[in-house]
């Protein structure tokens, strides 16, 4: 295995039992409009060691959602299991409750995340009441939690209503009411898509600033590979439902295996890649995955016939790289990646 | 000449009674075929600006200053000149526009509304194969004109949008947002394909997004607003990589350099809340968020001052600091 | 808040909260003109029904005893004229009020309550549960009212308790498929996502995020249905399924009739009780529109 070079948790990350896990998971639904299933999650293992900050990459509507959702229990795996400390996740309405008091969402969508009647304190205080009742500390615990989320003094956005509140502020209020129940692991879909450029560093700093206090674990779902750089551990790049490649930051980003990785890397605006290799199209269907290589009608190193050389070009449209295991090190789904890096450092994957 | 010229453009809306001023006085150039990015945080007056530039404000809206397009001042326009000049001399490319083609009616109809409005020469037949011959442009099959909204992708609906605003054939595109909610692979082929039309029609250009990494790549120009004022102008690529506001610095450093070391665990923005565009006190609008502040910044109003070569930047810090004084 | 270094109790938040929305609220609603005009309307009426033992003797309505001459019309002793047995129309009118107020509200409160209970619950769950819930709904909605609440009447015993329990059966569908449709609209917003992912359970969402966010469709849908019970009250009265023991404008207006009012020309027996129904009814429409425009937070928008 690679070693892994940088990473803010070295060694006990990797082997101590991952926090949250997802192991084989997939999630199916039925194709809209009738027919067919639509394998928006396919095979997936992922893990988040404890204060690791991991983040999923991909395109729109490769099924980075879903696989969050499913982790925190909001959908159920048609295949495969979640674990959170070694356990797998139970169904019943009493597990599910009380495993969402340890591990929390940050939704997608900082505006409509949050009950335009609710007052910024009720909404903070919303998973205190659903878990404790109500405390005789709620208002010392709220308030610990916004100034927690960079929302200082706390006591002047008590009252105020989401629709009061910027883009960057709302943003902070969801992941105070996240914070206020002291979770293990947070799940954020996205925290800072929908935030100008400016405040994005602010939330993202303050994510890191958690990790360093508190020990808490995250997975972060974008499609920005700039967050990745910004404040993750590892790295792993989802396509068509399935992770194609894995590991950590600095060498997913700046020594890219997968055709896709490199793609991607490749048309970051200031990227210093002579020539942006942009795939064409939108990605593909969910309903209709591809055989053999999910990612092969798009690959530009089959089309380039550099695959043909390394002679496995025949394989990328037959035969499926399978999902990557879930292991510390880098690996990658690609049958091109497998020969040509395994020459420099034999046994790899 | 300058195919666009604001001068001294002013916009205030009237909001509860009272005034808001959402743009302060911006003096913006774009010559035939140059391309311009305005970047900005959200809320500091960038689709006003472009609103005003075609004088679609709406009537709560006060307008103060002058813009000229292609010599012709848009504001004391007549009515019938401006229906012509707003496809032919210049269109719009709507911030978030993407959600709002008409759900019911094929894009290719869409498309070739505006011809046959603007255009009495055209027949439906011709019209529609004219829509045929945009899509095209824009990386589209022709095909796609006889799809509904609803079965296109973010990415797709967004290359209609620009197909849309090539219609008529205008010499400047006002390119609202046309990326953001997009993911990188799409917004890498729109980007690529406003560069190849821009550049492949001498069509010129203004493009406008918070993203100073997005605009440094597609804009040989780039200006910077803060509060409804530009607060630096220059070559893209320098005011990208340099700048000499710390407003427009602050902004180029949010988007990190995968690779660089120096931002690897470093996410950088800037603290503070975005300016009440009601409210301004004396002095520089930034200094409550600045980083680098001085005493000075509290009663100088910075005007645009020379910053080096063909640049320009709006802070006392650009300037020797007797001149001030 | 500057200066106060003690911590408000979440309780006092949540009563200065509500201080806070209630008078925005009320600023929103005088924007309306209608609206205040309705609220007066309203306000008078309803004094009229409470204070209606103040002005009305008991003697007055007696039918036996009347302290007029039949069929006077219009004169200073008896301002809107006589009926039938001499009672003066002023007293019918006003004492006619409270029933007619009464069984409105109360008529309103059980099919409000009825439907919005019905309406979020099968918004909420959207399996089978809700399914069967839909289709009764649905089975209530195309049965004709009238019909129904004649049925209901004749069936049970003829007292305004009755009437109440026919119009609230027969009112509630209509309410739960838009609080049905409106909860739909709620469940679908990230906020209830973002509760469930909290542990928020079945009761929590419904309680604390849907029934909130229902509210001000449900008051304002209160209001409207408040003037069509009025009406429906008076139907049935009219159709003399009403108490016959009681007053109200309703069994006025059917008395009238079987007098033979229409045909000789006394117009005034006819027109107070129909006036007092039209204009309480306008005045709850005038209300619950002036009620909807002020929660709708697009108008909030300008704050
Ligand atoms: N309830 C559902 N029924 C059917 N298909 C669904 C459902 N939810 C998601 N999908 C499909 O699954 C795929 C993955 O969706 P998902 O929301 O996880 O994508 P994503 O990677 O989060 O995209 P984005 O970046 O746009 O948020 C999409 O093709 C979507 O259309
Ligand atoms: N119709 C309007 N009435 C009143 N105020 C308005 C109106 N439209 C915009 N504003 C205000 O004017 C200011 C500038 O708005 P504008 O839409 O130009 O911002 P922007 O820079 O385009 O932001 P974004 O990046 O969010 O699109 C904002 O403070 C906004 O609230
Ligand atoms: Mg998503
Ligand atoms: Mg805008």
């Amino acid at each position: 295995m690679t070693t892994r070079t940088g990473s803010a948790v070295d060694g006990p990350a990797a082997t101590a039992p991952a926090v949250l896990a997802a192991r084989g998971v997939s999630v199916r639904f039925a194709a809209r409009g009738g027919g067919g299933v639509v394998r928006a999650v396919d095979d997936v293992d992922l893990r988040v060691g404890p204060g690791e900050i991991v983040a999923l990459v991909g395109e729109s509507g490769c099924g980075k959602s879903t696989l969050a959702r499913t982790l925190l229990g909001l959908e159920r795996p048609s295949g495969g299991s979640v674990l959170f400390k070694g356990e797998p996740l139970g169904y019943r309405a009493r597990e599910l409750k009380a495993y969402r008091r340890r591990v929390q969402l940050v939704p997608q969508d900082p505006g409509g995340s949050l009950d335009p009647r609710h007052s910024v304190y009720e909404a903070v205080a919303e998973g205190l009441r659903v878990h404790h009742g109500t405390l005789p500390d709620e208002a010392v615990r709220v308030e610990r939690a916004l100034s927690r989320a960079g929302l200082r003094p706390p006591e002047r956005f008590f009252l105020r209503y989401p629709h009061e509140l910027s883009g960057g502020q709302r943003q902070r209020v969801v992941i105070a009411g996240a914070l206020v129940l002291e979770p293990e692991a947070v799940v954020a879909d996205e925290p800072v898509a929908s935030l100008d450029a400016s405040v994005r560093g602010e939330i993202l700093a303050l994510l890191l600033r958690l990790r360093a206090e508190l020990g808490l674990s995250a997975l972060v779902v974008t499609h920005d590979l700039g967050l990745a750089w910004n404040i993750a551990d590892r790295v792993a790049v989802m396509y068509l439902g399935r992770v194609v490649e894995a590991g950590p930051v600095e060498e997913v980003l700046t020594a890219p295996r997968h055709p896709y990785t490199r793609a991607l890397l490749s048309v970051l605006p200031d990227a210093s890649a002579a020539t942006p290799t942009i795939l064409t199209g939108e990605p593909p269907d969910p309903a209709r995955v591809p055989p053999g290589c999910r990612f092969h009608p798009r690959c530009p190193v089959l089309a380039s016939g550099a695959a043909a050389e390394a002679g496995v070009a025949h394989r990328c449209g037959a035969e499926d790289p399978g999902p990557l295991p879930e292991a510390p090190g880098h690996g990658a789904a690609c049958h091109y990646a497998a020969v040509t890096a395994e020459r420099p450092e034999a046994g790899n994957r | 000449m300058n195919h666009l010229e604001t001068r001294g453009l002013t916009v205030a809306y009237r909001a509860g009674g009272r005034e808001v001023p959402a743009v302060r006085g911006v003096d913006l150039a774009i010559p035939p075929g140059g391309t311009l990015g305005l970047a900005g945080e959200s809320g500091c007056g960038k689709s006003t600006v472009a609103l005003a530039v075609l004088r679609l404000l709406p009537a709560t809206a006060r307008v103060g200053g002058s813009v000229l397009l292609a010599g012709e001042d848009v504001l004391t326009m007549a009515w019938g000149r401006l229906r012509a000049v707003r496809w032919a001399g210049a269109s719009i490319v709507f911030q978030g526009a993407m959600h709002s083609l008409n759900a019911v009616r094929r894009v290719g109809d869409q498309i070739a509304e505006p011809v046959l409005l603007h255009e009495s020469a055209e027949t439906p037949a011709s019209a529609a194969r004219r829509a045929a011959d945009l899509l095209e442009r824009v990386g589209l099959p022709p095909r796609t004109a006889a799809a509904y909204p609803h079965e296109l992708s973010g990415g797709q609906r967004q290359r209609v949008m620009i197909a849309m605003a090539l219609a008529c054939g205008p010499r400047l595109v006002i390119a609202d947002e046309p990326t953001t909610a997009l993911d990188v692979m799409v917004q890498a082929q729109i980007l690529r394909l406003l560069k190849d039309l821009v550049a492949r029609n001498g069509i010129a250009m203004m493009m406008i997004s918070h993203d100073l990494s997005v605009l440094a790549d597609a804009c040989d120009r780039l200006a910077v607003m803060y509060a409804g004022r530009i607060v630096e102008e220059g070559p893209a690529r320098q005011v990208f990589a340099d700048a000499r506001h710390p407003y427009a610095a602050a902004l180029g450093a949010a988007f990190p350099v995968v690779g660089d070391p120096a931002s690897r665990y470093a996410p950088r923005g800037l603290a503070g809340d975005p300016p009440d565009p009601a409210g301004s006190g004396t002095g520089c609008s930034f200094r409550p968020r600045c980083a680098v502040a001085e005493d000075r910044c509290a009663y100088v109003d910075p005007a645009l001052w020379r910053a080096g070569p063909d640049r320009s930047a709006a802070c006392v810090r650009v300037l020797p600091s007797e001149e001030v004084l | 808040m500057s200066g106060t270094p003690a911590r408000p109790s979440p309780r006092a938040l949540a009563r200065q909260r509500r201080r806070l929305a209630l008078s925005g609220f009320w600023r929103r609603y005088r924007r309306h003109r209608a609206g205040l005009l309705g609220l007066a309307g309203l306000v008078l009426f309803v004094l009229l029904a409470l204070a209606a033992p103040l002005l009305v003797a008991p003697g007055d309505l007696s039918v036996t005893r009347a302290p007029h001459d039949a069929y006077q019309p219009p004169a200073p002793a008896h301002p809107l004229g006589t009926d039938n047995f001499g009672r003066s129309l002023l007293d019918l009118v006003v004492w006619g009020s409270r029933v007619s107020l009464t069984v409105g509200f109360l008529a309103t409160l059980v099919s409000v309550g009825l439907g919005t209970l019905v309406g979020i619950t099968a918004g909420h769950y959207r399996g089978v549960a809700g399914a069967v819930l839909m289709r009764v709904t649905d089975w209530f909605l195309v049965l004709p009212t009238l019909v129904l609440a004649v049925a209901l009447a004749t069936v049970l015993s003829r007292s305004t308790l009755t009437i109440v329990i026919a119009i609230g059966i027969t009112a509630w569908p209509t309410t739960a498929r838009l609080v049905r449709a409106q909860t739909l609209a709620v469940e679908a917003r990230p906020y209830i996502e973002r509760s469930r992912a909290l542990g928020g359970g079945h009761t929590h969402i419904m309680l604390r995020h849907v029934l909130p966010n229902v509210l001000p469709l449900v008051l304002a849908q209160t209001t409207l249905l408040v003037a069509s019970s009025i009406i429906a009250e008076s139907t049935l009265a009219f159709l003399g399924l009403g108490d016959p023991g009681t007053v109200s404008w309703g069994g006025t207006l059917q008395d009238a009739r079987r007098a033979g009012a229409v045909s000789s020309g006394v117009w005034w027996y006819l027109l107070p009780p129909g006036a007092a129904i039209a204009l309480v009814a306008l005045s709850f429409t005038l209300c619950g529109r002036a009620v909807e425009g002020a929660l709708d937070p697009r108008s909030r928008e300008g704050r």
